[in-house]
């Protein structure tokens, strides 16, 4: 039926129960609000992984806490600022704001990836097999660009054969241990974002 | 950062955000808080509505931080050490400075040794075959030991520092500033930056209003400082007019480097810096075989009778403690702790020496981790050519990258690339936990908030494969000195992953004698008791617990401090040099603004950056980490490599001579093999002045992933003035090319009011803005090479630092 | 806090004869009356807002490109209820500035939106002020488009209902804080009861004053009875580069007789089903709401439910 503006339908019959003959609804006008999309979400405290002024954050996790079952896995449901931050007080900027997007990205690469030489394609392979082979990859650069001695009889014990180009958005913890382990190497080539 | 230690002694924002709304006025240079750093500008805000305070903004562009600032100028963009030896010159000519606070807090009355000398743009000692200065006369001239019979009662003061605090002797420090920077009138400001001289005096007279004690002035920079070849000096002159006024170590004062990433300051203090130790310690150089020979550099030796030395006199109980951490019980004082085994570089060894030694065949591999090579550049052709003479990368990362897929990248044919590419995919931040420090030094503890899909893993996991699995083939196989990887501790309840809570309880120490955790780095022991794996994060994690993760929100002073909120380094200090916000009797040079103050016994306020029961009366500097007691207007010796004193000179590409001196380019910046071509020589191909930077809506390259953001600001851009585009016939969002030396680029013309001309002498320059976080693997399939603006960005780095020139290049521009 | 601490009970409906369930409240204490301000001189055009009120309310991604500056898109639309808006205005002596803006729904205390639509139910005014759209009762006639002065309501294609601004009321009701105004770095967007803001307010114009904005003003309209989202503009006397209008009104009837009188002139009747077991209202036509898109209309009332 084509209707115009001048021509309106007449309504069907089959109202509900709740609007009344005084012609307003007595529901309780909550019942129009959707519900708290986090009301039984655990709270998680993060920090946002982008700038660093170090906004204090948190995730509103489903699936854990006392909304853990048998059948779920924790699931990210929204992320805000954290409002007892003296830094932020609760606020994020877009970047910040759009941090659950980043989390559950579908472009994330979710297993390792391998390509040959001269390949034109990645191929899938194993944590095993990856780390087996750089590792002996890592040894033969070392042990060929090693320098134990310079030429003036200096110890330099001096790994020249690779180098560490690390990111900032790893933690204390995790860049400490990259120091660590590529000091022990004897890694001269060692640098994060800072100088970037 | 090397830039603030030299002059300060540690190298991070000196203040913090909170901290922002105490200051009565930010000259904001370099940066773009609004847009970069939105949740911590907003203390500057408040600042304006609760205590009146103004914002000056110069900066190349009219960015959203001019839009909500007092007041904008444009500048040239690679000009700032012009601006700010104008400035100095102004508040010296004018006795606009802070007289007693730059005779007690400065070295101003430090007399530099006779052989000091500056002309025509270079300092005494320059060797221009090796691009080099040999720094031996930029040295204070020192004292001789008394003479027989005379002042034996005295202090020692052999080799201590000559001073007049009359900042008379014609070799004084303050003279030699006076001197130095008597050519940077306001006409020659003008003249270099673009800055019309009145307007240029107008924002040094209200500058420098703030050299009274009742006013503090804060500047606020970032990238904008860095990404030259003189951007340390820039820093370095910025510094140089706040000691003038008297600004640093005072609530609402400092400089305050606004830092990009989530934990770079983090990764900065446990050293992922080739020329650093965790804990600024600095890395040896070939020839210090010995840890006596390798203890306390120059310039942190006892300078003053004043000078409480702190970290020269400690610098060997650290060090010993890091080797202690790493190498646990084989590390003995019978050897050396195990000093050996710390690699000794010849060279520099920042990024771009990794692509020249790629590009030479002699490096093997290299690692990404949360980076990227091809995207971050400069000169991302360079780059991309590097990768491909690569034996083997490895990518660690959550997303694809420019350089996980260099070897199928536009005009590659991969079978022409033997590198051998390893994509290792990575949890991401929400998905484990850990410190991030801010670039207030605030560390703060996060939490794991859920499980990663996929079979991806942490880092930690992946290093220690890797340990392992070398461990295991040296041990089977042996190999080049295998004792260091052998004999690494690793002491982890799971060394297959480490907990990321234990590594970060290595990181504050313990006493191996007792086996609890240190609250302070003053019980760092040079006998091999103690086992710190960063000394400066000591009181992280002590026995009362994580003190990263403490969220008390009580601020008692009402200035901002929240010592109880995270932790801060050092030792919860929250504005450094905190000494400084008071005079010789300790008391605060405002008393409405007090950093800390002398009660009679101890020293009240901020966790005190000092000897906490040291009294006035005893005369100590107030900056402990360095060998003068005092901060460094005149950097001597080896702290800067190109100079003690900033000078202006022009970016390596530049549309005008130097008018300052005949020297043109930063005379120390290492000219890599083959790069010197790739360099306009003048405006002639390539006529306008173009610089980098980024939005609000993304950060560096991650964002592309995140479809809000995408949709919140979609398109790869170029912003260009209206005048240049009537020019050259380009209408808003016409796809335009921009070309440097070394590639182009392609967007949409964003045709704007905000980009102007400016007047260089009788010469018109324009500028272009470019931002830099689109790439191919971005933008949901809709990215492309193209869009990388590193392709444009020239191989060179700062004289110091060699962090490169990202800010400054030239370039042409025409409609696609 | 009761429901009615919040200002939550219905103070009126679309095209209901009656005001809703207010008449059932005790009336010894007033209802809480709540406002969102924009305070223009600390937005930064970041827009945190935007991407909050995205992320929170569950709205598409929708493909953008760059047609003007920095801005995100060119207008509001059914997914993009939040929307920067730029303006890069060269003032008298040739100083920049750019007037940046947050366009969303401004809950006018008239609301010329609730007061054109003929579904019964589909616009509700809320006693705190929020003025939301229950798009269960939408007819997606999108009389509420053209009875908004401030041009807010977006139709949406696929669904034939109309979208906008809640004022995040899931979060208000409660206690929380709308998802812009919690995300808003640097304080512009803030909430609190009306009277708060407006002291805000009108301290805020003196500060801008003292700093030389001589014009500068609180934005709160009297021809829409005020606004449940008030702006503190630093340069009023160039409103409308900032894209608001110097003097919006509603011309609509503001009375229930006065609805009918002018629905009269129409004279056509309608009933519409579903959720409603019988209502009668009534549309009128003319050029004071003009329906946008009459077919549109028409496909809307063909797939409505009716018996």
């Amino acid at each position: 039926m084509k209707v115009t503006r001048r021509s309106f339908l007449q309504g069907g019959v089959a109202g509900t129960l709740a609007w009344s003959s005084l012609g307003f609804d007595l529901r309780p006008a909550r019942s129009l609000i959707k519900e708290l999309k986090i009301s039984r979400a655990s709270e998680v405290r993060s920090v946002c992984p982008y700038c660093a002024v170090g906004c204090s954050m948190i995730a509103y996790v489903g699936g854990v806490g006392e909304t853990q079952s048998f059948n779920t896995t924790p699931h990210l449901i929204h992320i805000e600022g954290d409002p007892d931050s003296p830094v932020n007080g609760g606020s994020l900027c877009p970047k910040g704001a759009a941090t659950m997007q980043l989390a559950l990205s579908q472009e994330r690469i979710q297993y390792p990836r391998y390509r040959a030489p001269g390949a034109s394609e990645w191929t899938r392979i194993s944590w095993d097999e990856a780390l087996n082979r750089l590792a002996r990859l890592m040894k033969t650069a070392r042990d060929e660009r090693f320098v134990a001695t310079d030429a003036d009889g200096n110890t330099v014990n001096r790994n020249e054969g690779f180098a560490w180009g690390g990111g900032a958005t790893i933690t204390n913890e995790e860049g400490y241990l990259v120091t660590k382990m590529m000091r022990a190497l004897g890694v001269v080539g060692l640098e994060q974002q800072a100088r970037l | 950062m090397v830039s603030l230690a030299a002059t300060f002694g540690r190298g991070a924002m000196t203040n913090h955000w909170v901290d922002f709304k105490n200051s009565d006025l930010f000259l904001v240079i370099g940066a773009n808080p609004a847009e970069n750093h939105p949740c911590g500008w907003k203390w500057a805000f408040h600042a304006r509505d609760h205590r009146g305070a103004r914002i000056i903004h110069v900066d190349p562009r009219f960015t959203r931080t001019s839009a909500t600032a007092d007041k904008w100028v444009a500048i040239r963009a690679g000009t700032d050490v012009a601006f700010f030896g104008g400035m100095i010159r102004h508040i010296l000519e004018n006795q606009l400075y802070h007289d007693e606070y730059v005779k007690l807090h400065t070295n101003a009355s430090f007399v530099v040794s006779e052989g000091f000398s500056f002309q025509d743009g270079l300092f005494s000692g320059y060797d221009e075959a090796a691009r080099e200065y040999d720094t031996s006369t930029w040295e204070y001239e020192r004292m001789a030991a008394p003479a027989p019979g005379e002042g034996e009662d005295a202090a020692p003061s052999e080799g201590f520092a000559v001073r007049d605090l009359s900042l008379q002797h014609p070799r004084s420090v303050f003279q030699l500033l006076k001197q130095h920077y008597a050519r940077y009138t306001p006409e020659v400001v003008e003249e270099v930056t673009g800055i019309p001289a009145d307007e240029f005096v107008a924002i040094a007279d209200e500058f420098g209003s703030t050299g009274v004690p009742e006013k503090v002035g804060n500047i606020v920079y970032a990238v904008g400082l860095t990404h030259h070849t003189q951007g340390s000096q820039m820093i370095r002159a910025a510094a140089i007019v706040q000691l003038l006024l008297g600004n640093m170590g005072r609530p609402g004062g400092g400089m305050n480097a606004e830092r990009g990433h989530a934990n770079i300051q983090g990764n900065t203090d446990n050293a992922q810096s080739w020329e650093i130790l965790p804990g600024y310690l600095q890395i040896p150089r070939p020839g210090m075989e010995t840890l006596d020979q390798y203890e306390t550099p120059a310039s942190l030796t006892q300078m003053d009778a004043g000078s409480i030395n702190f970290f020269g006199s400690n610098y060997r109980k650290f060090m010993i403690s890091l080797l202690k951490a790493w190498y646990g019980e084989s590390a003995q004082a019978a050897n050396e702790f195990h000093y050996s085994y710390i690699p000794k570089p010849d060279k520099n060894w920042s990024w771009m020496t990794f692509y020249a030694e790629a590009l030479a065949g002699r490096l093997h591999g290299l690692f990404n981790s949360g980076m990227s090579s091809v995207n971050i550049g400069p000169d991302s052709n360079r780059v991309v050519q590097a990768l491909s003479r690569l034996k083997w990368l490895v990518v660690m990362d959550p997303f694809p990258t420019a350089s996980s897929e260099f070897w199928h990248g536009e005009g590659v044919d991969p079978a022409s690339v033997d590198t051998e590419v390893f994509f290792l995919p990575t949890t991401h931040w929400i998905e484990k936990a850990g410190a991030f420090v801010n670039s207030g030094r605030w560390t703060q503890w996060k939490h794991a908030a859920l499980p990663a899909e996929g079979d991806v893993k942490d880092d930690a996991y992946i290093l220690s494969q890797l340990l392992l699995r070398l461990q295991a083939l040296y041990q089977k196989e042996g190999g080049a000195f295998p004792d260091p990887i052998l004999d690494l501790h690793w002491p982890y309840s799971n060394p297959n992953n480490p907990p990321l809570e234990e590594v970060s309880r290595e990181i504050n120490g313990r006493d191996l004698t007792t086996g609890a955790q240190l609250a302070t780095f003053n019980d760092a022991k040079d006998d091999g008791t103690t086992a710190i794996g960063n000394w400066i994060y000591t009181g992280s994690w002590t026995e009362e617990g994580n003190m990263m993760d403490r969220r008390g929100t009580d601020d008692p002073t009402g200035l901002g401090f929240f010592h109880n909120w995270a932790w801060s380094w050092p030792a919860n200090r929250r504005v450094l040099y905190n000494r400084a916000s008071a005079d010789a009797d300790g008391r605060p040079w405002d008393a409405t603004r007090p950093g800390i103050v002398w009660n009679g016994q101890t020293w009240k306020g901020d966790v005190p950056d000092f000897t906490p029961d040291s009294p006035p009366s005893e005369g100590k500097g107030a900056f402990i980490m360095t060998g003068e007691g005092v901060a460094r207007i005149f950097a001597p010796g080896s702290l800067m490599m190109d100079g003690p004193i900033p000078e202006h000179y022009e970016p390596v590409e530049s549309p005008v001579e130097n008018v300052l001196s005949p020297t043109r380019r930063v005379p120390t910046t290492i000219l890599y093999e083959g790069v010197a071509a790739s360099f306009a020589e003048d405006d002639s191909e390539f006529p306008y002045v173009a610089t980098t930077y980024r939005v609000t809506e993304h950060e560096h390259f991650v964002t592309q992933y995140v479809p809000y953001l995408v949709e919140a600001m979609p398109d790869f851009f170029i912003e260009l003035p209206r005048e240049l585009a009537n020019e050259k016939g380009i209408s808003d969002l016409d796809q335009v090319r921009v070309s440097s030396k070394r590639g182009h680029v392609q967007g949409v013309a964003l045709v704007t009011k905000r980009m102007r001309p400016l007047r260089l002498g009788n010469k018109v320059v324009y500028q272009v803005g470019i931002p830099v976080h689109w790439h191919p693997t971005g933008g949901h399939g809709k990215g492309n090479t193209a869009q990388m603006v590193n392709l444009l960005t020239p191989y060179v780095g700062d004289g110091t630092t060699v962090t490169p020139e990202f800010k400054a290049f030239l370039v042409n521009v025409e409609r696609a | 806090m009761t429901t009615t601490d919040l200002g939550l009970t219905i103070r009126r409906q679309s095209a209901t004869p009656a005001s809703g369930t207010n008449i059932r409240r005790d009336h010894s204490t007033p209802a809480l009356e709540i406002s969102k301000l924009v305070d223009i001189d600390l937005c930064i055009g970041c827009k945190a807002c935007e991407v909050a009120c995205k992320e929170w309310n569950d709205l598409q991604v929708e493909e953008t490109h760059l047609f003007s500056g920095y801005q995100s898109h060119p207008d509001l639309t059914p997914h993009t209820w939040d929307l920067m808006r730029f303006n890069e205005v060269e003032l008298a002596g040739g100083a920049l500035a750019w007037l940046i803006r947050k366009d969303s729904c401004l809950h006018c205390e008239e609301p010329g939106c609730l007061l054109a639509c003929p579904a019964p139910g589909a616009v509700i005014q809320y006693e705190n002020g929020i003025v939301d759209f229950n798009q269960d009762a939408c007819i997606g006639c999108q009389y509420c488009v053209s009875g908004c002065p401030f041009d807010i309501p977006r139709f949406d294609t696929v669904t034939k209902k109309v979208y906008k601004c809640t004022l995040c009321i899931d979060r208000v009701s409660t206690g929380l804080e709308p998802a812009c105004v919690k995300a808003c770095p640097t304080g512009a967007i803030r909430f609190g009861t009306k009277e708060d803001m407006l002291a805000y307010g009108n301290e805020k114009v003196e500060k801008l004053k003292a700093r030389g904005f001589t014009e500068a003003m609180l934005y709160d309209p009297v021809g829409v009875g005020g606004l449940h989202m008030m702006y503190v503009v630093p340069r009023g006397e160039i409103l409308e580069q900032y894209g608001l209008p110097v003097d919006p009104t509603v011309t609509a009837p503001t009375s229930f007789p006065s609805l009918i009188g002018a629905l009269r002139k129409v004279g056509a009747t309608a009933s519409w089903a579903g959720l409603l077991a019988a209502a009668v209202y009534f549309l009128k036509t003319g050029k004071r709401y003009p329906p946008p898109e009459e077919e549109a209309v028409a496909a809307a009332y063909e797939k409505a439910p009716h018996g």
